[in-house]
């Protein structure tokens, strides 16, 4: 008798042992669908921004007709692409001219008096950063959820249960991969 | 992010729990001397009692005390646009599903801290000075190291720690006193056998009365400066920019204006030890914040790296102590 119920008390403590590795990689899967939500809301936010800025900066940057074109253009694109390739392409070609415009605001100091404009210009800094850190925050979850994975033992229980590895978000360019040190 | 926080729970419980010890401990001891050997169950029931009511009244008193003080005020982003999105750019990276409440404070000192039970209900409040002399950088490393403290639940560990501070302190107290009215009438009453045990248990509780505070102080501070250090390594995780934080500390390092307001309970959750200790050997043993020259010279060996396993490494060879500040499976963990 006592033998048995050790025997079963065993079971029960592994199966309790089993359901909360189980449970942790529920959570962590949730947590990167959840932090790869966050970046689209953040984006989002960025395509709200722009038709403000470019109102702002219009009448005072001629010489920028350009890049504000672009920046109307590739906001378009980003918004109305299909496919996840299209969608990070034109938003990488966004924060590009977005970042050439930053510079050229250099050249005109009447903008840069415009405290219409500076209020605008600590928003397009956070909203950068905002995506920036949500994009970081969910490499963080992915990294934690591969650990986790791959590692032993939860691995065993990963294994049965057929929870997939996920990818990290990769940037293009170079310089957006470090972390945003955007300061006008 | 709120692995480190699973993980860390375990190396804060043991030192919690020491400190539990010390205030049942000094229950039994005191109730001994003061009722006999039936009494040491009672003098344990008491201290338990009298912590459960002080952890009550601290939760349901939600706010803390430095918020209900009328020169801190809840701002929004068109009151202060930098500060709040500096707040929400860390509440994301930190993947914190709750944007804290954000109060400014108008006192000159350059300070910040972190307040509120859980993440759901948290406060980053931060001075005047402070908004005054940061740039964007800087202003983000130390809004990092708050979210840490929330999301490193640091801000519950200490307020658990700081009322069994409390607790024992009432308790050493109270009896401390009650021996120095009824210092003679004691020793007439107990006549026979009993006597020589009830002498000596008196001496042990004078004894344990007067040490239980100093010993769990210095827990306290042990566990405070731990949790700091780590809300320094989770900061630079978070912005991937160590030298924001640590520019941040020197400039608090090189104010010299002191906090007006503030309650000392508070401490553990401020950037920078609002209270300056003088004397520099005792400063280091005595006190809730790890010194700032250290923490400093930690974030900027770190050079270009921002990861626990960074941290870890340039605190060892800062301190020259092998001690370890993260929880190494939190290291693990981070590690691709």
């Amino acid at each position: 008798m006592i033998p048995l119920l050790v025997f079963l008390g065993i079971i029960l403590l592994l199966v309790f042992w089993l359901i909360g590795i189980y449970n942790s990689l529920v959570r962590l899967r949730n947590q990167v669908k959840n932090a790869w939500s966050q970046i689209d809301v953040q984006l989002k936010r960025r395509y709200d921004l722009i038709p403000n800025l470019i109102e702002t900066v219009k009448g005072y940057m001629k010489h920028e007709a350009g890049t504000l074109e672009k920046i109307t253009m590739y906001r378009a694109q980003a918004m109305e692409a299909d496919s996840m390739g299209e969608k990070s392409k034109a938003e990488g070609m966004l924060s590009n001219a977005l970042g050439q415009l930053k510079i050229a605001v250099e050249n005109y100091p009447d903008l840069k008096a415009n405290t219409n404009f500076l209020a605008l210009q600590e928003e397009l800094t956070s909203t950068e950063n905002k995506i920036s850190f949500s994009r970081q925050n969910y490499n963080d979850q992915v990294l934690f959820y591969n650990n986790k994975i791959q590692m032993f033992p939860s691995n065993i229980v990963a294994g049965m249960f057929s929870f997939k590895q996920e990818e990290f978000f990769e940037v293009e360019s170079k310089e957006e991969r470090v972390a945003p040190k955007v300061s006008f | 992010m709120w692995e480190v926080a699973r993980k860390n729970r375990r190396k804060s419980m043991i030192l919690l729990m020491l400190m539990g010890i010390i205030l049942v401990g000094l229950g039994f001891v005191l109730g001994g001397a003061l009722m006999g050997p039936d009494g040491t169950i009672a003098g344990i029931v008491i201290a338990l009692l009298l912590y459960f009511i002080l952890l009550l009244i601290a939760f349901a008193g939600g706010k803390s005390i430095m918020l209900r003080m009328g020169n801190a005020k809840e701002v929004g982003p068109d009151e202060y646009p930098q500060l709040y999105n500096i707040v929400e750019e860390m509440r994301i990276a930190a993947g914190m599903p709750f944007m804290p409440k954000v109060y400014v404070i108008h006192d000159d000192a350059p300070n910040a801290f972190a307040a509120g039970m859980s993440p759901k209900n948290s406060v980053v409040a931060v001075t005047t000075g402070l908004l005054r002399i940061m740039n964007r950088d800087e202003l983000q490393g130390v809004i990092a190291h708050e979210i840490s403290h929330i999301i490193n639940r640091d801000i519950r560990y200490m307020t658990i720690a700081t009322i069994m501070v409390a607790a024992v302190a009432i308790l050493s107290q109270i009896f401390l006193r009650a021996m120095f009215y009824s210092g003679g009438g004691r020793s007439r009453s107990s006549g026979k056998g009993g006597g020589q045990a009830q002498i000596i248990m008196l001496v042990v509780a004078l004894v344990f009365a007067i040490l239980a505070p100093i010993l769990i102080r210095f827990l306290y501070f042990s566990l405070s400066r731990k949790r700091e250090y780590l809300a320094d390594a989770s900061g630079a995780r978070l912005t991937r920019y160590p030298e924001g934080l640590a520019s941040a500390l020197e400039k608090i390092g090189n104010s010299t204006i002191d906090l007006k307001s503030g309650g000392k309970a508070n401490a553990p959750m401020y950037i920078a030890n609002p209270f300056k200790p003088k004397g520099q050997k005792l400063r280091n043993l005595s006190s809730t914040h790890p010194p700032l020259e250290n923490r400093i010279k930690i974030l900027r060996a770190m050079g270009n790296g921002f990861s626990y396993a960074n941290y870890q490494q340039a605190f060892e060879s800062v301190t020259k102590k092998k001690k370890s500040i993260i929880p190494s499976s939190a290291i693990v963990n981070d590690q691709a």
